[in-house]
């Protein structure tokens, strides 16, 4: 399916197919995502969404059993080529998961920690990519303070945005969100939205969501799934207000999922 | 609702049946009698034991040398022994049982054959101390014919902890949240640095615990040191040498009380008890420091 025209596509998925054993879990998935921009992936429980988003900086790896056929290209480079070197595809792909899952180290060691991996050690330039990741994720002006304290201290939307700072931190192109604010309260989810929404200015934004509202508010593009296939990939405006397809008509007005 | 609140004098009074308040209260009686008794027994015992040798210990006692004949001999290179034949086993043991206990939790394939392994380790965890023993005794003193040595003594207490080290630290790494791994991959952690840089410090609470367990034990362990490192000395303070014979306190407190012609015995044994449990105590207390610095640095 064909990235909108207006914009250039970084992540070309060409005929994916992902199998956990014998369970077909992506069919013959194609589409083109654009880049510096925010790209959702709704849909229901188990409809592969999120299988998607983590074949995208190889986390599915770690899943013994898992099988792939199919291309995914970001910028032009096959990643699941055998040159790859996995550990840089993931710096230049980052991920924020569901829960926040902070290091129980200090605020500053979490931000710090990515970059250490990275053979970053000077304290001076740490210090300058803690504070520079801090206030993108909009988290500095709340904890510049208290970078020493542990990041358990933080509220569970503090946390959140701590991670996104922490993946920030690794300099990537794209920033995977999956399910990012489903464990958050209303406000705190507010905020991430709206960092969201800055951040896409910088870097390509992949968020997978069961909150049809959220991809509504946040989205430029949104993909909807069912079963392991897309159903439909269109600008979020159009795909809500005239889907294509009956199944994302019935999805989108919540006769099921 | 309301009304009913208002029309009752006492809205908020039971409504249950008496019984099941009367179990509660006798099961929470036993519960307080029971854990109070336990805590009383264990200062009893400690007390006892303190009590009897403490007030009588003197630097002399501490690192003077062991008389057979005369009175007010003292345990100082047994005690050295304890010491220098602990750090040995431990120097042995922690490095290997960490590295096996993280290959089993990270590495190890899920197959049958790690399975039954799995179950070897738990079953040497609780295989009595004897049997190391006996163990070491074929190895140094008949396949290597070097006697009863201090090297033998702390290689054998290796052997002894390696099982439960291995143990406590599979369960250790194992019970690290599996989103702090992830979190890490999704960096561009490797998983070298994932273990180093997350798994390992998030576990070492759990790691030290174990630690201190197998420390304490190897600390008061007699069987195996009176098969394999003997029970007599070098007669020297500060023997470095891993040959010297390797009689260590628990063994020297065993050998007094029972076979020993000094007439002082009773009171040598009493001292030595005591100090055997006060350097137990101390070890579990050191090794705890750290972590409650880092518990509150980390809250």
């Amino acid at each position: 399916m064909q990235a909108p025209a207006h914009t250039r596509a970084l992540i070309e998925i060409d005929k994916l197919n992902l199998y956990y054993g014998t369970f077909h879990a992506l069919k013959n998935v194609s589409m083109e995502i654009p880049e510096k921009a925010i790209t959702a992936f709704i849909g229901p429980s188990g409809c592969g969404k999120s299988t998607l988003l983590r074949t995208l900086n190889r986390m599915n790896d770690m899943i013994a059993g898992t099988r792939i056929e199919g291309k995914i290209a970001i910028g032009g480079a096959d990643i699941y080529s055998k040159e790859v070197d996995v550990e840089t595809l993931r710096k230049k792909v980052g991920m924020v998961f569901q829960q926040p899952n902070p290091f129980p180290k200090s605020i500053y060691d979490n931000v710090a920690y990515g970059p250490r991996l990275h053979g970053i050690s000077g304290r001076k330039q740490l210090d300058e990519i803690v504070e520079t990741s801090l206030r993108s994720a909009a988290l500095w002006e709340e904890v510049k303070d208290y970078l020493k304290r542990s990041a358990l201290s933080l509220s569970g939307g503090q946390q959140q945005r701590l991670c996104i700072a922490r993946a920030l931190a690794v300099e990537p192109d794209v920033l995977l969100m999956d399910e990012a604010t489903s464990a958050l309260d209303p406000i705190s989810t507010l905020k991430i939205e709206e960092l969201a929404q800055e951040l896409k200015d910088r870097y390509t934004i992949v968020m997978v969501t069961h909150n049809m509202h959220q991809a509504a508010r946040v989205s430029n593009q949104t993909v909807f799934f069912l079963n392991g296939e897309v159903v439909e990939y269109a600008e979020t405006e159009k795909l809500f207000s005239t889907p294509r397809d009956q199944r994302t008509e019935d999805y989108i007005s919540g006769r099921f999922g | 609702m309301s009304a009913g609140v208002q029309q009752s004098p006492r809205p908020f009074a039971s409504s249950r049946k008496s019984g099941n308040r009367l179990k509660n209260n006798l099961f929470t009686g036993l519960v307080w009698t029971v854990g109070i008794c336990t805590i009383i027994f264990i200062i009893g015992l400690l007390f006892l034991i303190l009590e009897k040798g403490m007030p009588k210990l003197s630097i002399d006692f501490l690192l003077g040398l062991p008389d057979e004949i005369m009175e007010g001999g003292g345990i100082g290179p047994a005690l050295f022994n304890s010491f220098y034949v602990l750090i040995i086993s431990l120097v042995i043991s922690i490095p290997l049982g960490m590295a096996a206990g993280i290959y089993l939790s990270e590495f190890a394939p899920d197959n049958k054959f790690i399975g039954f392994l799995r179950v070897c380790v738990e079953g040497l965890a609780s295989v009595p101390s004897i049997i190391f023993g006996l163990f070491g005794i074929v190895l140094f003193v008949e396949a290597f014919d070097i006697g009863l040595t201090i090297i033998g003594g702390a290689v054998s207490l290796a052997f002894l902890n390696l099982p439960v080290l291995t143990r406590v630290t599979e369960e250790a790494i194992r019970a690290v949240p599996q989103e702090m791994k992830h979190a890490s991959f999704a960096l561009g952690g490797t998983h070298l640095q994932t273990i180093r840089r997350v798994l390992i410090p998030v576990a070492l609470n759990g790691i030290i615990t174990g630690i201190c367990l197998v420390a304490g034990r190897a600390f008061g362990e007699s069987a195996v040191i009176i098969l394999t490192a003997g029970v007599t000395t070098s007669g020297v303070m500060w023997d470095f040498n891993l040959l010297s014979p390797g009689e260590t306190l628990a063994v020297h407190l065993w050998y007094v009380q029972s076979e020993a012609i000094v007439p002082d015995a009773v009171e040598i044994a009493e001292k030595s008890a005591a100090v055997l449990v006060f350097i137990v105590l101390l070890i579990n207390l050191l090794f705890r420091i750290p972590l409650w610095l880092n518990a509150r640095k980390m809250r």
